[in-house]
């Protein structure tokens, strides 16, 4: 069944997107998933081995389960300071 | 303890002025700033953009966690996001304690942690125009960055 999710790019992500935001209307049933899915359509140069994913502002692993109104933040290598 | 984003020019004296506390033999304080080279490259200018609210939750975490580790008595972390030129200040640590050791090593502690957790992330603009997002390049650096 497809789900309704928010999905927001930071960086270089946000740069390959084209934009920083989007509603995403998916059949992946974990954010591993639809990451691929993204990637496919998107061209995302990063594999998911170099991301971590945060679903609604906290980290959490790539097999959790998708739920209706998550909103996704695919997180690539940070470089602060 | 606190950790905080802004998106205007970092000021260490106002920031040091709310640490002050007569137990506090010790106050270190590290400045990161915009430097003109990076990996044999000129850099002429930096971009930081923040994932701000998991960049806020992740620095409250080290904070807390240097809060744990150490015998300090106060600790202060501010980030900057948004256009940067040379020998701006970038990211600006302080940490109080009754002793030098613990404020020397939290101080340590609290930047390392943030420069490899905090979801913060810098694009870099080079002489000759070129701009690359640091640490996100898939062709060339799949050592991830070791040492050449």
């Amino acid at each position: 069944m497809k789900k309704t999710v928010r999905v927001k790019y930071f960086a270089i992500l946000r740069e390959q997107r084209g934009i920083g935001e989007e509603q995403v209307s998916t059949g992946a049933s974990t954010a591993g998933e639809l990451y691929e899915e993204l990637r496919g359509r998107h061209g995302f140069t990063l594999a998911a081995g170099r991301l971590r994913v945060a679903v609604n502002d906290e980290f959490v692993a790539w097999t959790s389960a998708l739920r209706e109104g998550d909103a996704l933040v695919f997180i690539p290598p940070v470089a602060g300071g | 303890m606190d950790f905080t984003l802004t998106d205007v020019p970092i000021e260490p004296k106002a920031l040091l002025a709310g640490m002050d506390n007569p137990g506090a033999g010790a106050c270190v304080t590290f400045e990161g700033r915009v430097r003109d080279t990076n990996d044999g490259r000129g850099v002429t200018a930096l971009d930081y953009e923040a994932y701000g609210p998991l960049a806020e939750k992740e620095g409250a975490r080290i904070m807390a966690e240097a809060g744990e580790k150490f015998r300090i008595l106060g600790a202060r972390c501010v980030h900057r996001t948004g256009s940067l030129a040379l020998g701006d200040l970038a990211v600006w640590v302080a940490v109080t304690a009754a002793h030098r050791d613990a404020a020397f090593a939290a101080c340590r502690y609290i930047i390392d942690e943030a420069k490899a957790r905090v979801p913060i992330w810098k694009k870099e603009h080079y002489t000759g125009g070129a701009a690359e997002w640091v640490n996100c390049a898939t062709r060339g650096t799949a050592d991830g960055g070791a040492v050449k």
